[in-house]
């Protein structure tokens, strides 16, 4: 009995991190909703994290939109079915393929930058330094961080798809001579709130996860500049886990609604 | 008893104990600390200074014992009583924790944030603060500009920015060459004569010993060993003391 009952170390570590990711999220929200709120903070959070993921999220959008576009024309053409590219595109963009990818690449930079930053003010004792000046540092650092993510991450996500549909929208015209108006057209008459709104929803999922696991890992941060390296790479990986977990429970639970 | 001035308590800490697993820290630690006087503690790596400072600022919970800043007992109280009895406290930290992605004026203004004052003011505090450390022309840089004896000089003007009745210095003069630690011990000097506050000094550095405590505790695995004036300590006989004076 005692062997079946045995838990290898590795599970026992992983559902420990998953308890203390839980408390920390706990925490967030009972401190999200309480005064003082660091405002200020939180615009700078949200310009670090959106304004300057611009050039990188629209760069992966449009390479997204051509490759996608580039691969999927011949096997359309092949089956006489070229007119529908445009709504084919736009719907797998929008529903599932741009937030996905655009959150993965934001866990890349936002997530990793986070436990990485948090991680070094750990070690070095900066975290310390604001709690003895009477500035919470939880709320200071991670409620903003969060949030910001959460606010930005659906941002750069709509923006990402739509920078997507362009680079679609110049491989079409380019090798198919449709005009970038037939294509939007085509590409708005297909997609139905269905298609946009879960999309959205689970844009802020993502975005609330990518903040809460980099605060999460940088927060906790030990061992010095070893640790910061494993902050911010472990925040990479969780978070990308975890992108696809709730993926998986968002398409899951739009299939229920709408199905 | 007549003629015997009892000097203020600013701090007082008894029977602190905190155990890590099975490695016990401090076992029952006490001490106090007198207004305007610079209380030493020594002792060696590992001995328990860092877990004693950090009990007594909150950022670590201890086992059992009382701690007393002010004629509050700390482990009683709410977080925001804390944060408003911490405000009387200045902190220098072992590695200067200067927040990286800010100005020198940013790191000097950020004890002041929830001071209700207009920036004019806190402006005043800010170069008050510099000027006491001789680095006035400092403001605008970062602190990857920086020195590391600037580092601590700046981290010292955040430590006194909201003219604190006690400093707590986290070895001061670590990592320091000789000559940048001297004016570092003469600064601390400077300014508890300015402000007339309280120091508790946490280091293994005899000289700074020297010129700064009025009164030394040895700590030696996690209890006050031994009390006394620097020249009454480094005459000792014994040698578990002489050992720090060699």
């Amino acid at each position: 009995m005692n062997h079946i009952l045995h838990i290898p170390s590795s599970v026992k570590s992983f559902l420990i991190e998953v308890g203390e990711l839980s408390y920390f999220a706990g925490r967030f929200f009972k401190e999200v909703f309480t005064r003082p709120f660091e405002l200020k903070e939180l615009m700078r959070q949200c310009y670090q994290m959106g304004n300057k993921s611009l050039m990188l999220v629209g760069v992966t959008g449009f390479i997204l939109g051509l490759v996608m576009t580039l691969q999927t024309r011949p096997t359309l053409l092949e089956f006489g079915a070229g007119s529908w590219m445009p709504s084919m595109v736009g719907i797998s963009i929008v529903r599932e393929i741009g937030p996905v990818i655009i959150a993965l690449i934001c866990a890349g930079r936002i997530s990793s930058g986070i436990g990485a930053e948090l991680g070094s003010m750990r070690v070095t004792e900066q975290i310390d330094a604001m709690e003895v000046s009477g500035t919470n540092p939880f709320k200071y650092l991670v409620v903003t961080r969060i949030m910001a993510a959460t606010l930005m991450i659906p941002l750069l996500i709509i923006y990402g798809d739509a920078i997507a549909l362009l680079g679609s929208a110049l491989i079409e015209y380019l090798k198919g001579d449709v005009s970038f108006l037939l294509f939007f057209n085509s590409v708005f008459d297909a997609l139905e709130y269905s298609d946009i709104n879960p999309a959205i929803i689970k844009s802020f999922f993502f975005g609330f996860a990518i903040g809460l696991v980099g605060c999460f890992k940088g927060y906790n941060c030990k061992r010095g500049t070893v640790g910061v390296g494993e902050a911010s790479n472990s925040a990479v990986v969780f978070t990308s886990m975890l992108l696809f977990v709730i993926d998986f429970i968002a398409v899951f639970v739009t299939d229920i609604f709408y199905n | 008893m007549a003629g015997v001035e009892q000097k203020k308590i600013m701090l007082s800490i008894s029977g602190l104990k905190k155990r890590f697993g099975d490695n016990i820290v401090l076992k029952g630690f006490d001490m106090y600390l007198e207004k305007g006087e610079n209380l030493v503690i020594m002792g060696k790596s590992g001995s328990g200074k860092s877990v004693m400072i950090k009990c007594l600022m909150g950022l670590m919970q201890p086992d059992s014992g009382s701690i007393d800043i002010m004629g509050k007992n700390v482990l009683e109280l709410e977080h925001t009583e804390f944060d408003q009895l911490r405000k009387k406290i200045g902190f220098l930290f072992q590695g200067s924790a200067l927040y990286d992605s800010m100005t020198v004026k940013e790191n000097l203004e950020f004890p002041l944030r929830k001071q209700n004052m207009p920036q004019k003011e806190k402006d005043i505090l800010v170069l008050e603060a510099l000027e006491s450390v001789g680095l006035l022309d400092a403001i605008d840089l970062m602190p990857n500009e920086l020195s590391g004896g600037m580092k601590r000089r700046i981290a010292l003007a955040r430590a006194i920015i909201l003219h604190p009745k006690i400093i707590i210095y986290d070895e001061p003069t670590t990592g320091l060459d000789p000559i940048t630690a001297k004016e570092i011990i003469q600064l601390m000097r400077d300014i508890q004569m300015k402000y007339g506050s309280s120091a508790l000094i946490i280091t293994h550095d005899v000289d700074c010993s020297r010129v700064i405590a009025d009164r030394m505790i040895l700590l030696i695995d996690g209890i006050n060993y031994v009390e006394g004036s620097f020249s009454e300590l480094s005459n000792s006989k014994d040698e578990e003391i002489q050992a720090f004076f060699k």
